[in-house]
């Protein structure tokens, strides 16, 4: 089958208003009728400019400096006024990452659905594009009665109102579709329904769809073709079974290396530095600063465009393709319990912890042993945040007991003693607010000891040697916050949770706000930590698959109460309880494409 | 049924404020000096003072002529004045219409006035009309209003041009529009006053509207601009601007008794003014209460209009 | 917030939506906005050293209004040390505008119009500025106080504020001026006590979204004091806004206190006050109008200096939030 070619990108290149600074250049992808390409790309490559730009919008601050973005013959860079508000809606339209905020507030669903038929000239009148309206919703799964849809957006739920904004994008039957990660934000389940969706919506119109996203293995359950970017260039382009089978680029490999995987207890690794932002980018390969098979060829001219394999058109942009070894390495670290020590380091029994009216975490009881690491996983609304703050002392409505070695803890952190605070730590999921802004490094790493009376002359030493662990060099002591990438505020969030030595460390989300590799990366920095000092960690997180690489047993909890509590092998191959069973289900993963082909 | 409650609601805290705010006026006015004295002089016999006292019932407890007084605001018998014996309202009726017409007038100019400009400058942000317009409404918000008054007289009236009267004769009995010409510089003070507050409000609403993600969205629905921007950016806009709005009618209404001092216009303030000097305290209660009642008026309408305009307010989160 | 899924249950949907909350909120979020949006920025502060005074002053309106302010402070504290009479001294006949030895003429009651107007701005600045830091140490305190509690406390205060904020300020400024008369420190406390409310609801509205924040929570997880939080680690990050507010809360309360003057109800009669000296030159505009536009174009400038310098930090601010959102 080869239909027709419905979005057609060629030499694109969208620069930074002020200064001419490419934010993306030579961009030249091909999409058909009924075909889905998934654009991945970390945060700061530049996909969502691209997705605009397939409807001739660019952010306040970019400008278009070259190239062609056709839809069905018609170059809407080239177009305005009249003619580009008819194509968009109509040729191409667009799907917004967060649809809480791109509904307008004040109105009701019905009609911003409405206004983008009437807009154009769909239907004869009223009823038609009421007709149309209904038709629509109910492809979406969303209700159809007129209650329903006289509501306004907040009375929704985050993945009716995404489904909503589908409707709308869908409305007037385009030929092209930009999503741009229109699952973020979304449970679990709830995103495999709204992928099911899309699925079934493009190929049933026989829309072309651009989906922007950094989540592989959406890309890998979704899209018929890849495109990866980096640093506003796109490295590498093939159909998804070859790109996940035989990733070329030295990016793409690293991606695919840094996925965490369910099915088995692989090292994830991850890639420090950042992705070098518009005006900072070198001459040559701006990957070459970061890969480990760079050459001085690679650091003088960026690589033309090789076809590395016709029947896939599989293209990549690179100097040494295949170069970089596959990461295969089976760990034995996460899987099974190296020193796990029979007493239980921490224990909750009983407790259940709520706000003022209403209990969200029910009768929780479980164990954490010293060097263990148990993985608390449930999806939004579970009670997991609310359970590990109850444990941290920062949310003190809670009954039942927590025992820290033999010692009851009080409700509050601020009514338990010192040693009892240092001794359980938190790192939180925001890095961008979990330092004070106008503190230095060293001072927020140092808070802890000087809370712990130690002596100044030590303290310095003490935060040296934690910034060393969390690999670190001794100069970003001085550095503010803003200074600082995600990952590494992370870490120094990572480094002041550890500077008293802490039995226990409670991680929240803490890699939900970062890039695949820098998560990846922080991940196994967590993994040695955790071995080198014996910590009993519990780590929150609603990444199923992120379990495997960390966790040796998980507690799945759904709706305040521990549905499930095993080892995370077993509970996550061969799980015992339904909601688990559908969780796992809902789970994108990438498959295995490669089967036993090597390189 | 949830708009009725919130408006319910309102209300209550409205009336109570009223109510608080009355027992303020009562025990200032009441502290204000004996009026007797002033009346009758220093040298009246202490009988004739305690008989003129018993005569204005002044002799009760405060408490009883608290509620007699507040009775009295709510049936509509405002009192006596001090000063000659007439009843409250005949003394400020008709000081009542040239002050609320001269608010209005001010309203009616400062209100649209502001609102474009705010919703212009927000739309061609940056551009020059927009820096010289900011600048212009930054240092009338700064400038006290009996400032721009002054400067509005020397320069409009007595010094430098000659255009408008300096001060409104407006007689007693005569509706305010019958001296057109004196009201043109209290009218002027006020609007400016108002304008600059309004308008950088509006203009800072506007902007957050047009850089929020749903107007994005609509751009990107294809949608006229003319829909855009009355159907999506303007709506949302206006809520945190009719809340100024109101603060600045309340704002209007406790400033009319500078404007008026300074131009002599005929109105409650310049009573106001007066009054408190006198110990004439039943006038001086009628005004402040009056004056106060607007102000909680337009700050719950305000309230009322803002739930209206936004429905996550109105409606319950699901 | 934190971004990602959220699991905190909104438990205030159970019932009535807040109402009260979500107005202020709506009133206080709109004067922050407008700070935020205020112009474009004509310089983004570097984030790493993050010194809003310093880098206000690099903005050209800062430092016009910095330099305004100064020269009328000048004016005000020199004034009468150089006036070449008393503000009490008869120096000719009244209203003219061509007097032997009084370059600007003399005034209502033939006193030196240049003597009175260098005598005239200490009071007004005096008591401007007390009532200011009074307003504003108790305001930040109470605003500080109550976004931090989250709770019954901050509904208490707030309440609390929004009534003090219903009363009309000048009414009872002046009811109460004529019932004490017309002393200084009931000028303060009247005017320090109504700039309270309005410092406390944006000192709250500015603290809530940092209360909100990560680091505050470690700090609670650390276990520090109440007081250690509040000022060490909420203070110094809502620091800008207040400076704004605070500024402009001076620019008001000169405009208040002036006004009283004005109206004749903040001084003894004849006194040498720039507010006063409005009022009593009135009639005698077109002779000599120095009596009125002196001591009104000084205060005008005084007030616009004050506004200048508040837009200026306002903007700075705003660069700085813009800086830290782009991270």
């Amino acid at each position: 089958m080869t239909e027709p070619v419905a979005l057609s990108i060629r030499d694109l290149r969208l620069d930074v208003a002020q200064s001419g600074h490419d934010i993306v250049d030579e961009i030249t992808l091909e999409i058909r009728r009924g075909e889905v390409l998934g654009l991945v790309g970390e945060s700061g490559s530049g996909k969502t400019t691209v997705g605009l730009a397939v409807l001739g919008h660019a952010r306040k601050g970019v400008a278009v400096a070259a190239g062609s973005v056709t839809v069905e013959g018609a170059n809407v860079l080239e177009l305005s006024g009249k003619a580009l508000r008819h194509a968009r809606g109509l040729l191409v339209s667009y799907v917004p990452q967060d649809p809480g905020t791109a509904l307008n507030p004040a109105l009701r669903i019905d009609g911003q659905v409405l206004e983008v038929l009437r807009t154009h000239g769909f239907g004869d009148n009223d009823a038609g594009r009421r007709a149309r309206l209904v038709e629509v919703f109910s492809e979406v799964n969303l209700p159809t009665d007129r209650a329903f849809l006289r509501r306004y957006p907040h009375q929704l739920s985050g993945g009716q109102q995404q489904r909503v904004g589908l409707a709308m994008a869908f409305a007037a039957r385009p030929s092209v579709i930009v999503l741009d990660e229109p699952t973020t934000g979304l449970d679990v389940s709830t995103q495999a329904h709204v992928l099911e969706t899309i699925r079934a919506l493009a190929s049933l119109h026989g829309v072309a769809a651009l989906y922007v996203t950094h989540d592989l293995a959406v890309v890998a359950t979704l899209a018929d073709r890849v495109a990866v970017m980096y640093a506003g260039r796109i490295v590498e382009q093939a159909e998804t079974a070859e790109i996940f089978a035989r990733p070329a680029h030295p990016y793409t490999r690293y991606l695919v290396a840094a996925a965490p995987e369910m099915g088995s207890d692989q090292e994830l690794v991850g890639l420090d530095g950042r992705a070098p932002s518009p005006g900072a980018r070198p001459v040559g390969c701006t990957f070459a600063l970061r890969c480990e098979v760079a050459t001085a060829e690679c650091r003088e001219s960026f690589p033309a465009v090789e076809a590395v394999n016709r029947s896939s058109s599989h293209e990549v942009r690179c100097f040494h393709p295949f170069a970089v070894p596959e990461r295969t390495e089976r760990r034995g670290s996460a899987g099974s319990p190296l020193t796990r020590s029979p007493d239980a380091a921490l224990s909750v029994r009983s407790v259940t912890a709520g706000y003022s009216r209403l209990d969200v975490v029910h009768d929780v009881t479980f164990d954490i042993a010293r060097g263990e690491c148990v993985a608390l996983v449930g999806e939004s609304g579970s009670g997991k945040s609310t359970l590990s703050r109850s444990i941290g002392g920062l949310h003190h409505e809670w009954t039942g007991e927590i025992v820290l070695d033999d010692q009851h803890l009080a409700k509050s952190a601020r009514d338990r003693p010192v040693a009892q605070r240092l001794s359980i730590q938190y790192v939180f999921q925001n890095p961008y607010s979990s330092l004070h802004p106008r503190r230095s490094v060293a001072d927020s790493i140092a808070r802890p000891l000087a809370i712990a009376g130690a002596d100044k002359s030590d303290i310095r030493r003490q935060v040296d040697r934690m910034l060393d662990r969390v690999s670190l060099s001794s100069s970003y002591g001085n550095r503010y916050p803003d200074q600082l990438s995600g990952g590494e505020r992370q870490r120094v969030a990572i480094a002041r949770a550890l500077v008293s030595e802490p039995q226990v460390l409670i991680c929240d989300e803490v890699t939900s706000a970062l890039d695949v590799l820098v998560q990846a990366a922080t991940i196994e920095l967590l993994v040695d930590l955790q071995r080198d000092l014996g910590l009993a960690m519990l780590f929150v997180t609603h990444n199923l698959p992120l379990v495997r690489s960390i966790a040796q047993r998980v507690a799945v909890m759904s709706e305040g109460r521990i549905v499930e509590l095993g080892t995370a092998a077993a509970t996550l191959t061969n799980p015992q309880e339904e909601y688990t069973l559908r969780l796992l289900a809902d789970t994108p993963r990438i498959p295995d494409f490669a089967g036993d082909a090597t390189v | 049924m949830g708009i009725l409650k919130l408006i319910i609601r309102r209300l209550v805290l409205g009336v109570v404020t009223l109510i608080i705010v009355s027992i303020a006026v009562f025990a200032l006015t009441n502290v204000l000096g004996d009026p007797v004295t002033r009346m009758l002089g220093r040298g009246a016999l202490p009988d004739v003072v305690a008989a003129r006292r018993a005569e204005l019932g002044l002799d009760r407890p405060i408490t009883t002529r608290y509620v007699e007084w507040v009775k009295g605001l709510v049936t509509g018998d405002y009192g006596v004045s001090y000063a000659n014996g007439t009843p409250v309202w005949d003394v400020v009726a008709d000081r009542i219409n040239n002050s609320l017409f001269l608010m209005a007038m001010a309203a009616a100019i400062s209100i649209p006035l502001s609102l474009f400009l705010g919703a212009f400058t927000a739309l061609r942000r940056d551009g020059l009309f927009d820096r010289v317009m900011s600048n212009q409404l930054l240092v009338l918000a700064a400038m006290p209003e009996f400032v721009v008054g002054a400067l509005l007289t020397v320069v409009l009236a007595t010094n430098i041009w000659h255009v408008v009267p300096s001060v409104s004769r407006i007689r007693p009995g005569e509706p305010p529009w019958s001296d057109f010409d004196g009201m043109i510089l209290p009218v002027l003070t006020l609007a400016l006053a108002v304008t600059p507050h309004v308008g950088r409000t509006m203009r800072a609403a506007m902007i957050e509207v047009l850089e929020s993600d749903y107007v994005e969205m609509a751009r990107l629905k294809g949608l006229p601009e003319r829909a855009v921007l009355w159907r999506h950016a303007f709506p949302n806009a206006l809520g945190p601007t009719l809340q100024v709005i109101a603060l600045n009618i309340a704002y209007l209404a406790g400033g009319v008794v500078i404007v008026e001092s300074l131009f002599n216009f005929r109105g409650i303030g310049i009573a106001l003014r007066d009054a408190i000097p006198e110990a004439n305290a039943p006038v001086v209660q009628f005004i402040a209460m009056f004056i106060a009642t607007i102000y909680v008026i337009s700050n719950l309408f305000a309230d009322v209009i803002t739930i209206i305009v936004t429905p996550r307010l109105r409606t319950r989160l699901s | 917030m934190s971004e990602g899924p959220d699991d905190h249950v909104d438990v205030k949907d159970g019932g009535d939506v807040d109402d009260g909350a979500d107005l202020t909120d709506l009133a206080v979020m709109s004067d922050l906005v407008v700070m935020h949006t205020a112009g474009a920025d004509d310089e983004v502060v570097s984030p790493a050293n993050p010194g809003v005074v310093r880098a206000a002053l690099g903005l050209w309106r800062t430092r016009l209004g910095l330099a305004l302010v100064v020269a009328l402070v000048g004016v005000a504290v020199v004034g009468p040390w150089i006036a070449p009479y008393g503000p009490g001294e008869f120096v000719g006949t009244a209203n003219l505008r061509d007097v032997e030895g009084a370059s600007l003429g003399t005034d209502y009651f033939g006193q030196d119009v240049w003597s009175r107007f260098l005598y005239g701005g200490r009071s007004i600045l005096f008591l401007a500025s007390v009532s200011t830091l009074i307003g504003f140490v108790f305001g930040a305190a109470i605003g500080l106080v109550a976004a931090y509690d989250r709770g019954r406390l901050d509904d208490a205060l707030m309440r609390v504020m929004d009534v003090m904020l219903a009363f009309p300020q000048l009414l009872f400024a002046l009811v109460a001026l004529t019932t004490v008369g017309p002393k200084s420190w009931l000028i303060i406390v009247i005017v320090g006590v109504t700039t309270i409310p309005r410092i406390a609801r944006i000192t709250r509205g500015a603290t809530v979204p940092v209360v909100e924040r990560d680091f505050i929570g470690a700090a609670e997880a650390l276990g520090e004091s109440r007081f250690r939080i509040v000022t060490r680690e909420l203070l110094p990050n809502i620091i800008g806004p207040l400076l704004v507010e605070a500024n402009l809360r001076l620019t008001y309360s000169i405009g208040i206190i002036a006004g009283l003057g004005f109206l004749g109800f903040a001084t003894e009669r004849n006194a040498a006050d720039w507010g006063l000296m409005v009022q009593e030159n009135r009639v005698a505009l077109s002779v000599n109008p120095w009596g009125t536009a002196l001591p009104a174009i000084a205060i005008a400038l005084l007030t616009i200096g004050t506004g200048l310098i508040s837009d200026g930090l306002s903007r700075t601010v705003a660069g700085i939030d813009r800086g830290r959102a782009d991270a």
